[in-house]
């Protein structure tokens, strides 16, 4: 059979279970923007190829399949390169596909050239210049596997012009993937499995620290398995959020900078810390070398290059977490005693639990803005967030209860992540009400795509906490430089309502705390476009507990 | 610290050396030395790459080398035993009062000389870092005018 090389990506592209593309066309890939005119594969045109990425990745992370998007070369391409960082710093599976210029100008400087493998080289699990039409099917198979199996990431696939164009005989790849230097994790070492089970009997203060692994390996529910039977407490981090159910009794919430006093207490007076698809970042391990200073360290992952990266581990298991987990709840008892170290922790979570207090200018405080989303969806909703203090308080003071319904750019903080991202969780999951916890600074990242939102008729939520400041960076000012603030104040703004209706959203301004919950519930009422709530909130307000840059994990500020 | 020599063997594909180099850049590793060229497989490279760093230094740069998809196989030459051998050339500053005792030198590391100028010669010679090291040492008196060393490549010893 003759094909295109364009035509033979999208039919490899249907063969991989893909359903949605977001992208955005250009001179490179207008080959493969031909055959999509007339192929029943969705593709969603974003208005700017930054949020054709992250609404790949937030489809990607709503959902556990691979999120797929196309930019043309040069400037289509380096446009998705903060959103392939984004991914690739959380392990969202991902492939990119990018136009190139023809293979006779390659290295010319043609027009809209830019080498984006060459670019994109540190920041993806594996990348492709793609040379002859003859490889593009063998090549698509080998970006989804790579993406989406062992530790997952982006993988992007740069597609010559030609390449697209030209007609070969095609056949169909065969079935089997080899590749010599990448093999699909299976099993693990089960001696570890028995040290690991024999530390966990042992232990007096044990405590879990889930991360985004757990996710990634759909084990939420072995995880829940694995603390219920020993009675652990877990704590989770930014990217483990949903991992375990935040209104469990055994819950801690968050750890590190931001986390819950009780949480990084209870790591502090630990015995046992069992560290499951985690990677122990800075911002959850504070000053390293006070990390769990007590504590024996079980570290699971599936990425053996995490364990001993940054801090010493007595017990490691390299493997897929679930998989390790199931073993480990096999040889597990059930135990239904609680110990002084439940009732130690219950005493800190007494007497340290998250709260704020007033707004002395009389404005809506924005931890109650999350409150109110919490007590209106119960849960059972998908939360986006920007990044900064948004981000930490839609972490704080909302209850997860399901793996894949908290999206956030937990690694490289992208600002201009979150809207984008909900737009990709919508078209992935319409069932549920999907919110964009945002920031006056952060929303005006990816604004254009109010314009994909309202033409798709994608009824996301958009709450800006509005306090008029870059407000995370204003805080670390206000503690740390002497009150100077420079640089954060973003007062000068445009009229969201009104920016909303011109787009064709709804715009809603909210400044009475009185009225919060009244525009949430309009808002969630809407079926047919985006919703943008202006809230105006406490300028001054800051995200509390923290621990200072450079202190311990248990020396926190705030929250006492 | 100690110095380690790894044998890399990678997809002989453009821009694996790339991936590798930009990985020890980016992790922030030292390279003593890095060679690469073909291996008895025309689609297998070897890579030698000499790097300094404690045993947990090590041990990532093994596991990130690892997580690049064009590595095949690494092994640690510290802990066999292994041939190892570079290639060093240098051009001597050599007038007729000293080129005698120059020649003695090169006869002594069982070195060649490779060319004869007016004032230079230049002196080609390999083996095992240490001698490499000793006769540029020996020669520097004399003044050495240029030195352009391979860096290590290692093969283990026997049939494993």
């Amino acid at each position: 059979m003759k094909l295109k090389g364009a035509e033979i990506l999208i039919r490899c592209l249907k063969g991989e279970g893909v359903d949605t593309v977001f992208g955005y066309p250009g001179g490179a890939v207008l080959p493969i923007y031909d055959v999509l005119y007339d192929s029943d594969l969705r593709h969603i045109l974003t208005r700017h190829e930054q949020g054709a990425a992250h609404a790949a990745d937030g489809y990607a992370r709503a959902t556990g399949k691979v999120g797929v998007c196309i930019a043309t070369s040069g400037p289509g391409a380096t446009n998705l390169v903060t959103g392939i960082a984004t991914a690739y710093m959380d392990s969202i599976p991902m492939v990119c596909f990018t136009g190139q210029v023809g293979t006779a100008v390659i290295g010319r400087d043609a027009f809209q050239e830019a080498d984006i493998t060459g670019i994109t080289l540190p920041i993806t699990k594996h990348n492709y210049l793609v040379e002859k039409t003859e490889d593009v099917a063998r090549i698509v198979k080998e970006a989804f596997y790579i993406a989406r199996s062992n530790r997952p990431g982006p993988v992007v696939v740069d597609l010559p012009k030609d390449v697209m164009e030209r007609e070969i005989d095609y056949q169909a790849p065969e079935e089997e993937i080899s590749i010599r230097g990448y093999r699909v994790m299976k099993g693990y070492n089960s001696g570890q499995v028995i040290a690991a089970v024999e530390s966990i009997l042992k232990a007096e203060r044990p405590v879990i620290y889930a991360g985004g692994g757990v996710i990634a390996s759909e084990a939420a529910e072995e995880l829940r398995e694995l603390a219920e039977k020993r009675k652990i407490p877990v704590t989770t981090t930014l990217m483990g959020m949903g991992a375990f159910p935040g209104n469990n009794y055994l819950s801690l919430g968050m750890l590190g900078m931001h986390g819950t006093r009780y949480a990084n207490y209870a790591i502090g007076e630990s015995d046992l810390l069992i560290a499951i698809g985690v990677r122990f970042d800075d911002r959850v391990t504070a000053k390293v070398d006070t990390f769990a200073p007590h504590a024996r360290v079980i570290h699971i992952d599936i990425d053996a290059a995490e364990i001993g990266k940054n801090v010493e581990v007595d017990v490691p298991i390299v493997g897929q977490v679930k998989e390790v987990l199931q073993a480990i709840n096999k040889r597990l008892d059930s135990v239904d005693k609680f110990t002084d170290w439940h009732k130690t922790i219950d005493r800190w979570k007494e007497e340290f639990p998250l709260r704020y207090g007033n707004s002395a200018e009389g404005r809506i405080m924005p931890q109650n803005v999350i409150e109110k989303i919490y007590s209106l969806t119960q849960g059972d909703a998908i939360i986006c967030t920007e990044v900064g203090q948004n981000q930490m308080w839609a972490a704080q003071y909302y209850q997860y209860k399901h793996p894949r319904s908290f999206l956030s750019s937990g690694g490289l903080g992208t600002m201009g992540y979150g809207f984008p991202a909900a737009i990709g969780a919508k078209i992935a999951r319409p069932e549920l009400p999907v919110i964009d916890i945002a920031g006056d600074g952060s929303i005006q990242m990816n604004i254009q795509e109010l314009g994909t939102a309202v033409q798709y008729k994608l009824p996301v939520i958009i709450c800006i906490l509005n306090n008029e400041y870059l407000g995370m960076v204003r805080q670390w000012q206000g503690l740390f430089y002497g009150g100077r603030y420079s640089f954060t104040d973003m007062s000068h703004q445009p009229d969201f309502v009104k920016l909303a209706e011109a787009y064709g959203a709804i715009g809603i301004r909210v400044k009475n705390e009185d009225d919060v919950e009244g525009a949430l519930q309009q808002a969630l009422q809407v079926n047919d476009r985006p919703v943008v709530i202006d809230f105006w909130v406490d300028r001054e307000a800051d995200v509390y507990p923290m621990v200072p840059p450079g202190s311990s994990l248990f020396n926190m500020l705030g929250g006492d | 610290m100690r110095k380690h020599t790894l044998s890399v063997t990678v997809e002989n594909k453009p821009g694996v050396l790339t991936r590798v180099t930009t990985l020890f850049r980016r992790r922030g590793y030292n390279i003593d030395s890095l060679t690469v060229g073909a291996s008895e497989n025309p689609s297998i490279s070897r890579i030698t790459i000499v790097v300094e760093g404690d045993e947990r230094v090590i041990e990532q740069v093994i596991k990130q080398l690892y997580k690049l998809v064009d590595v095949i196989k690494i092994i640690d030459l510290t802990a066999e035993r292994a041939v190892e051998r570079e290639l060093v050339l240098i051009k001597v500053k050599a007038d007729n009062n000293v080129r005698a005792e120059i020649v003695q030198i090169v006869d002594i590391f069982r070195a060649r000389i490779v060319d004869i100028g007016r004032e230079t010669l230049i002196i080609e010679c390999t083996g095992d870092t240490g001698k490499i090291d000793a006769i540029e040492e020996s020669l520097k008196p004399f003044g050495i005018v240029e030195l352009v060393r391979t860096g290590k490549i290692a093969i283990i010893r026997g049939s494993k």
